[in-house]
């Protein structure tokens, strides 16, 4: 059969997939330090004002500068999902590698405990979570972590599974190597391919989930802004101060895109088969 | 539409062209030929020759992002270049019928058999629900598959490759095509079920007047079934004609090359006797068969059964026995890479049966390898070097720039030299397999066990890789026990060999005892069914 040979676009996933999650991860980076207003300083006169020269996208139920919040929301925001999406994968792939490389006994009790994980809803995963470690930044990460991670259990096992029976493994075993070099040099780098289109989506629904979990007040405590909570709080004011849910749903957006782009580009990145020499 | 008034051509190909879309490179550049009715053609050539382009390209089945740039297909006078999609959907499966490669995947897993012969019937006739059923029975006998009337209620999954193969033929057969094409339909099978399914298709295809186009690298089977051959290289036709005349006398190079590539018998060089490397006695492999019921005992198969065998230092031995015989379970037993169900393994006079810790890595240091798909053997992650080089890595004693200039010496030995840097997909079929005799080689093992190392490779190739083969043996002196089904190959290459059928030996001795005075029926009918010019 004849390969038919992939030809390489000038990558416009990688080109729009950068510049937005480098714009807003610049972003982020400038809020860490600089915001131009304090997004926690309350003046209740200036309450609800639509965009004017002074605050560019208005301001909140409080009179807080959504411009601002917004700034700073992204550094949270991003932060929480990056790692509860680390979290997720390094919990995730170890589990899964071992589960599959090893099946027998080990996969069936690990599979086991996965599935019951699997049943649960993720967000009603990380609430219950959420209920014994804590509202606060971190509860949020190890919450979100622990509810992706059977996804990624699944995902790496399935793949491990089809990656063990390939010769080389077998070749691997003859050389001598031990079952632990074995997983971590030949059976690990065959897996990221679709460990890195699934952990884009999954920072996606990490961005998503911690905005529903901030409505229900078990997010990222009041009054730190994040994209989820500013959402959640705009949803009052949804016809007379549309732009207060517009802003922090727009970056939602435009990450979740940015992301998933940058997904795809690396998912053929990573790929030596789709690379020419 | 052109109608050409020769009733008696069923195929004629005109100047043919094949390219692909994207790279603009000519797949098959001008082929051209005409089949008669009842006749049998045969293409041969090796991987990238279009051969399978060709045959694909009667029927539009080509794969996406290759087209027919030129010339025209004639069946029974109507051109089909022209033809529109319906029309082509009424000539597939009725007037030309097609057997693939892979029996594994050609019979959806889903479906019933029944239900899938039937369907082609359904489309192409107006016959009622209980001729199909009577149809379909009586072709499946003309197949000789043992209970019709089951095989037409079970799944595909419930036979074997071979029984595949020919429920797939009777299929195809029963729409009494014009025009059967069959792509490499034998390839995956061992050599006796091959000689079963080609024998059926010739005599099916005889009796009902069916032209054959039959797509194959193997020029045994066109020396004994073909009328006429055509022999493809790059795309292009380098020589045809009448199929006996072209094998007796060849005139392009190129066919005398895949003449030449022919395995045959090198004169037996005497060999002093050598202490054995690898023993076995009364070894055995059980795999568990799934319980039938929930309350019932786990049974199990005896895939080796009681198998006794020495390889002695730089010998080879060849194992050679059908699909199911049980030579891939003793390779694998042999190396201690599936459990042994009883019986001892000596290496060196050690026994090394329930070795652990490091008498079991020593033994593996010392062991080595060499798999049948080059294509999955090679972890496309890593680039040739590191593969080659990752051997090196159990060998504590060796410096990291001795290690290197090892990996540069033995990417020499196998014809590779300079290849460090590039990975497993850029490779063709023959080189991976290089790579993987030089993984096996590189720790200079004493005792190699090659698994039909060179099946799934062209006529060429395979010449190449057996010469490399015995060449590195001589040099480096390791025992060798050569798995195949390929007869040929094993006169080649073997010192001895042992032939099995169903888990034991039923017979072993050197290599001319077997070939030329066999005892036993299972080898005698092996070698009967070898193909050969």
């Amino acid at each position: 059969m004849m390969a038919v040979k992939r030809r390489r676009l000038p990558s416009a996933n990688l080109l729009v997939g950068a510049t937005l999650v480098g714009g807003l991860a610049f972003i982020a980076l400038v809020a860490v330090f600089w915001t131009p207003y304090d997004p926690l300083q309350l003046s209740l006169r200036i309450k609800l004002q639509p965009p004017s020269a002074a605050h560019w996208l208005g301001t909140d139920e409080f009179g807080r500068d959504v411009v601002s919040r917004a700034m700073a929301g992204a550094a949270t925001s991003c932060w929480v999902a990056l790692l509860a999406v680390g979290f997720a994968v390094l919990a995730g792939t170890g589990v899964g590698v071992v589960a599959g490389y090893f099946r027998g006994w080990v996969d069936r009790i690990l599979m086991t405990f996965n599935d019951a994980l699997l049943a649960f809803p993720g967000i009603l995963l990380a609430l219950a979570i959420m209920v014994i470690v804590g509202a606060n930044k971190y509860g949020i990460i190890i919450a979100l972590g622990l509810a992706y991670a059977p996804m990624v259990v699944r995902v790496v096992r399935g793949t491990v599974l089809s990656i063990r029976e390939k010769e080389y493994i077998e070749a691997s075993r003859m050389i001598g190597n031990s079952e632990m070099r074995t997983m971590v040099r030949h059976v690990l780098p065959n897996c990221v391919a679709p460990l890195a289109v699934l952990a884009t989506s999954l920072f996606g629904w990490a961005l998503l989930s911690e905005s529903a979990l901030s409505f229900l007040g078990l997010g990222v405590p009041p009054p730190a802004p994040t994209w989820g909570n500013m959402l959640a709080g705009s949803r009052s004011y949804m016809q007379s101060a549309s732009w207060l849910g517009m802003v922090p749903g727009l970056c939602i957006a435009l990450m979740l895109l940015g992301v998933n782009l940058l997904g795809d580009y690396l998912r053929d990145r990573l790929d030596p088969r789709l690379n020419e020499a | 539409m052109t109608i050409l008034n020769t009733p008696d051509i069923v195929l004629k190909l005109d100047n043919l062209c094949i390219a692909s879309t994207s790279s603009g490179a000519l797949l098959v550049d001008g082929l051209s030929f005409s089949l008669d009715e009842g006749k049998f053609l045969a293409i041969v050539g090796e991987s990238g020759s279009g051969k399978t382009m060709a045959a694909r390209s009667i029927l539009r089945l080509l794969p996406t992002g290759v087209t027919v740039t030129g010339g025209n297909i004639y069946l029974a006078g109507e051109s089909l270049v022209a033809a529109s999609g319906r029309r082509l959907q009424a000539l597939r499966g009725g007037t030309v019928g097609m057997v693939f490669q892979e029996p594994m995947v050609s019979l959806n897993p889903a479906i019933k058999v029944g239900q899938q012969m039937a369907e082609g019937l359904r489309l192409h006739t107006t016959l009622s629900a209980t001729e199909i059923e009577a149809r379909s029975i009586a072709m499946l006998q003309s197949v000789q598959i043992a209970d019709p009337v089951r095989c037409l209620a079970s799944y595909p999954h419930e036979f074997s490759g071979g029984m595949r193969q020919r429920i797939m033929l009777a299929s195809v057969m029963m729409l009494k095509p014009r025009l059967l094409i069959a792509d490499e339909p034998t390839t995956a099978l061992d050599t006796l079920t091959q000689l079963e399914v080609l024998e059926l298709m010739v005599a099916l295809a005889k009796q009902q007047g069916t032209a054959v186009l039959l797509i194959t690298h193997n020029l045994g089977l066109v020396a004994k079934y073909a009328d006429n051959a055509i022999v493809m290289c790059k795309g292009k036709v380098v020589e045809s004609g009448e199929a006996r005349q072209i094998l007796a006398n060849p005139q392009d190079p190129y066919t005398k090359q895949l003449i030449e590539a022919l395995p045959r018998r090198l004169p037996t060089v005497a060999k002093a006797p050598t202490p054995p490397v690898v023993e076995v006695r009364q070894l055995r492999v059980n795999y568990a068969v799934r319980r039938t019921s929930w309350f019932g005992k786990t049974s199990t198969h005896c895939a080796v059964d009681g198998v006794d065998l020495a390889v002695h230092q730089g010998e080879t031995i060849a194992v050679v026995g059908g699909s199911g015989c049980g030579k891939t379970s003793l390779g694998r037993a042999l190396l201690r890479l599936i459990p042994n169900g009883g019986g001892q393994i000596l290496y060196q006079g050690q026994p090394i049966e329930d070795a652990t810790g490091s008498a079991l890595h020593e033994f593996r240091l010392a062991c080595q390898l060499v798999f049948q798909d080059p294509y999955s053997s090679l972890n496309p992650r890593m680039r040739i070097g590191e593969i080659i080089y990752e051997p090196l890595l159990h060998l504590p004693m060796m410096s990291a720039s001795a290690r290197q200039q090892r990996v540069t010496e033995v990417l020499g030995e196998v014809g590779l030299p300079g290849f460090e840097r590039r990975f497993g997909h850029e490779l063709s079929g023959g080189q991976r397999q290089r790579v993987a005799i030089a993984r096996a080689i590189v720790r200079r093992p004493a005792f190699v066990v090659a698994d039909e190392p060179v099946s799934a490779l062209d006529m060429t190739i395979q010449a190449q890789i057996l010469r490399l083969f015995a060449e590195l043996q001589r040099t480096h002196g390791f025992a060798c026990l050569f798995i195949s089904h390929d007869l040929a190959a094993v006169e080649q290459i073997a010192d001895r060999v042992i032939v099995m059928q169903s888990g034991k030996i039923v017979e072993q001795g050197s290599r001319d005892d077997i070939f030329d005075r066999p005892q036993h029926d299972y080898t005698k009918a092996l070698l009967a069914a070898r193909t050969s010019v």
